[in-house]
Order: structure tokens, then sequence, then C-alpha cells
């Protein structure tokens, strides 16, 4: 019998850094954010990138306003937040649809596998459908493998012509492994 | 106290390319008043989202100067972020807040304001660089100077009457305002 993959004791993730490539090579301008573990090396690359101004919020429902407001100076905005983030920007991701502002948004997901806290479920497990019902496009990522294509697709369709919202689901499995320890 | 309309269109005169950013409701009103104009973003949705628009403006628009034009409830909605904004501290954005300590869109409900809840105070904790408390129609030339040319952020408290005026209502089509706004700016 095969043994269980290890995790790598606070093993680093090379992902962030290809979402970050692929934000810059999209012309991403600002990028709002409230802290994550999932998100937490992005975060760090984004602050120490001059032509990114990193903006971080007191609650996700600020990031939509942020990103219409950066739409009318024509700057491109990208949202980082966990899944329960999502349930606080409803009424805010009117905003993105009224004025047709495209927008790409990174979503960590929680309370959808082996996560320590049950009450993340109730806003996990209604976070894509609830996506889909503000009007976004959602793409799941599954795979780290996966995440540049996805990413630089979402992108495409977000900033492509279409000004249409993009959310990028990256899965609480493929997170897991590389969550610090006592997460 | 004093009536916000001409308050308002004092602060608003020779606006040159002054880009503004009104609030849901009767603060809308107020600047349409004034002549519709092609660097007038209206918001129409998302109450509290205001200030946040005028922050991802500000940051976009080194170049320009932005001022925020909206009411006590749209601002007690966004408390976090008047933090937010003092974290960036972005230069060359304003907020005037049109304090009524009302909800006059919906029938003139008392706000937290109306208790005493102090939101020139809030601003002042949360770092905005100028913070100009004014309750008379002659303060308007120096607050319109403000937004010209104060270093920012800065926070306009401007205590109003409570009354529910003429509802003048400009376009609500999101995406034209949002096109014309960009185009007129130059962008």
């Amino acid at each position: 019998m095969a043994e269980p993959q290890q995790k790598p004791a606070h093993a680093k993730p090379a992902w962030p850094n290809l979402i970050h490539a692929v934000l810059k090579r999209n012309g991403i301008r600002q990028v709002g954010y409230v802290p994550d573990t999932g998100h937490a090396q992005l975060i760090a690359l984004c602050q120490a990138d001059n032509e990114i101004t990193d903006v971080v919020l007191t609650t996700e429902a600020e990031g939509p306003a942020l990103a219409l407001g950066a739409a009318l100076g024509a700057e491109r905005t990208a949202l980082l937040m966990q899944s329960s983030g999502v349930g606080n920007c409803i009424n805010t991701f009117s905003l993105l649809k009224n004025c047709a502002v495209p927008i790409v948004i990174l979503v960590t997901m929680r309370g959808e596998f082996n996560d320590f806290n049950p009450w993340q479920v109730p806003m996990g497990s209604i976070t894509e459908p609830t996506l889909k019902l503000c009007g976004f496009l959602t793409y799941r990522v599954e795979r780290e493998e996966d995440i540049e294509d996805i990413l630089a697709s979402g992108c495409k369709m977000a900033f492509g012509g279409g000004n249409l919202q993009v959310a990028i689901l990256l899965s609480q499995r493929m997170l897991d492994r590389y969550k610090p320890e006592g997460h | 106290m004093m009536d916000r309309r001409p308050f308002v269109a004092g602060l608003l005169v020779d606006r040159g390319d002054l880009l503004v950013v009104t609030g849901l409701g009767s603060s809308t009103y107020d600047v349409a008043a004034c002549g519709d104009h092609h660097l007038n973003f209206y918001i129409w949705s998302a109450m509290g989202s205001t200030a946040m628009v005028g922050l991802g403006l500000a940051l976009a628009r080194h170049d320009r100067r932005v001022a925020v034009i909206t009411g006590d409830g749209d601002v007690l909605m966004a408390l976090g972020s008047l933090a937010t904004i003092g974290v960036k501290q972005p230069g060359n954005l304003a907020i005037v807040c049109l304090d009524n300590r009302h909800y006059s869109a919906t029938g003139m409900q008392p706000s937290a304001t109306a208790a005493g809840i102090d939101l020139a105070g809030t601003a002042e904790s949360c770092k905005f660089k100028r913070v100009e408390r004014v309750s008379s129609v002659d303060s308007a030339a120096a607050m319109r100077g403000l937004l010209h040319s104060g270093e920012g952020p800065i926070f306009v408290h401007a205590t109003v009457q409570a009354d529910d005026q003429k509802r003048v209502f400009p376009s609500r089509d999101g995406y034209a305002i949002k096109q014309r706004f960009m185009q007129a700016s130059g962008r």
C-alpha cells in the first residue's frame, strides 16, 4: 500500500507567484483584500509590488466599491477573499453589474474539506451558487497545476471586452496541505 | 444649521476638472440640482459604498482631485471605510458628509447621528489629515478651496437642516454614466 502523501512542514506553494504573474500580465493595478491564510503569500507579493496598489479592507463588502472607483479611473482590480467574504458582498456586487465593471475575484474556500471550524460550512457550501446568482462566472481550481491556466482564462473573460465578473474558487483540499500548523 | 442645496452649489462653483462621486439618495439629488455634469458619478445601489468608490478613483487618478458628496446614513454604513481610507492616506480625496441626522429618502427616521454619534470625530480617529465641522452656507467657499487644493484625506462634516427637498433625478444608467465619466476625465 502506498504511503499517504506527507504534508511538508511549513511548505510554501509556488502558485501564489503564478497568480501574481498572471494578474500583472493582465494589468491589474489595485488589489483589495481582507487578510487570509490561503492568500497570505499572494498578499505579501502584492504589497511588495510598486505597480500594484494594495488595499487592506475592513470588510470584503468594500471591495466591489473599490473596484468601481478604480474602473472610473481606468484601473483594473482583483479582490482576494475567503468564501465567507462572498456573503458580505452580495449587495455591493450590484455595483459591478449595474456599471459593467470587469473584475476577477480569487476566493479561498472554507468549510468544504478538513476544516477545523464547522461554522464555516453554511457560507462555504453556498459560495459558488451565491456568486452565480450575483452574476459571476465561476471557475473552481482543484489542482495546483491548473491555477495559471484557469486564472489566465478568467482574466480574459473579465477584461477581454465583455466587462464580466469572474470568480476563481481555490478548493480547500488544494489549500489544505499548505495551511500552517494549528490551523 | 444650513440649507444643503446652496452649500453644495457653493462647493461646486467653478469646479473645473474636479471628479465628483455622489451617495445614494439626497446627496445625489443635491449635486444633480446644480446641473448634470460629465464628471459626476452617481451611485444608485449598495448604500455605504460611496467613500470606497472615491478611494478607488483617488488611487487610480493621482493627477486629479476627487470629492465624495454623501450623507450621514451612507457614512454610518461605512465607518470601516473611513479606516480603510485612513490607512491609504489619499492626498487627493475629500469626503463631504451632509449630516441631517435623518434618513430623508425613507420618511425622516432619525439616524445614529441624531443621538450624537460624531462622524467628524470618527474621521479624526481614522487619521484624516483635515477634518472640518461646518454649519453655515458661508463656509462653502472655504470648503470648496479645500476640495481643490487641501491635503487629503479631508473630511468635511456639514450640519444641514433635516428637510426633504425636491428630488432631482439624474441618469440611472450605470454603464452610460461610467463611460461618460471616463471619457470626460480623459480615460
